[in-house]
């Protein structure tokens, strides 16, 4: 009786602790993202969060794909 | 502010599928799954164009306004993404495309339809940027390192352009101005020469 009472007590308990990794539920607002934020590209450790060197880089290497700077 | 744009140069492209190789060897993208691809109109026809296509991070991005979670978001550099633990796989977004950029992996024995997944500007996804995760779910984030897309960088014509839309706008405008148009640009004189460049033969008239 005392082991059908503690097994039955122990099941009880896992059912409520499973209760605990529930996932939040997503409430959707319409029209907005509703997912993870992103990171900037210039926040790491290249650009330090230098926003104008990232620019910068990114249309430096723009005009790679220019020829006409090479060529003529 | 940069404004993140994709321009395919009709005349220049070779179909090489140069882009298409370098962005499934970059993004490690799955089978199934092209992210990029090069269409030819006028196949067989004198003056047949291709233009390599893939998503177009459009400026009013008709994916995102009909996704039914609201997993797109644009970066402030103009970039379509979207969050992959959020998408349903639902297929909207792919309806509303024009361009056909949302890819729908398929698995299992009854093709169940996974997460989509589309071109990224090569600029990962919502997670920590270089992290394991960003480039499984999304694929390598070449903007964060200062670089452009590998499809453009590969292309071995150039004829596609990827970068700031004013600095690309440049860059084809300044082609368009010098090598001229229409009949200029292909067709015989172009890959024999023009008569006026011609070399004058000895003894000829």
């Amino acid at each position: 009786m005392r082991k059908t009472m503690l097994a039955l007590l122990v099941g009880a308990l896992i059912i409520g602790i499973s209760g605990c990794g529930d996932r939040p539920t997503v409430i959707y607002k319409q029209g907005k993202y509703q997912g993870k934020p992103d990171t900037q590209p210039w926040d790491n450790e290249q650009f330090k969060g230098d926003r104008v060197a990232w620019e910068n880089a990114v249309k430096a290497r723009a005009q790679g794909e220019n020829e006409y700077n090479r060529a003529n | 502010m940069a404004r993140m744009k994709f321009l395919c140069d009709a005349e220049r492209c070779i179909v090489c599928n140069g882009c298409v190789t370098a962005c499934k060897n970059e993004n490690e993208v799955p089978w199934g799954v092209n992210r990029r691809r090069v269409v030819t109109i006028d196949q067989g026809i004198p003056g047949e164009k291709a233009i390599s296509v893939a998503c177009m991070h459009c400026s009013d991005a008709p994916c995102m306004a009909v996704c039914p979670v609201d997993c797109f978001y644009k970066t402030e550099e103009g970039i379509v993404l979207h969050d992959k633990d959020l998408c349903i796989g639902c297929g909207y977004c792919f309806y509303a495309c024009p361009f056909g950029a949302p890819q729908f992996p398929q698995d299992g024995a009854f093709g169940l339809r996974g997460k989509m997944d589309k071109c990224t500007y090569c600029a990962g996804g919502p997670e920590q940027n270089f992290s394991e995760t960003e480039f499984k779910k999304y694929g390598r984030n070449r903007i964060a390192e200062g670089k452009l897309p590998a499809c453009a960088e590969m292309c071995s014509t150039k004829a596609l352009l990827a970068g700031d839309a004013d600095v690309i706008s440049d860059i084809y405008r300044t082609r368009v101005t010098k090598r001229g148009k229409g009949s200029e640009i292909w067709g015989w004189g172009t890959a024999y020469g023009r008569p006026e460049k011609a070399a004058v033969q000895p003894g000829g008239k």
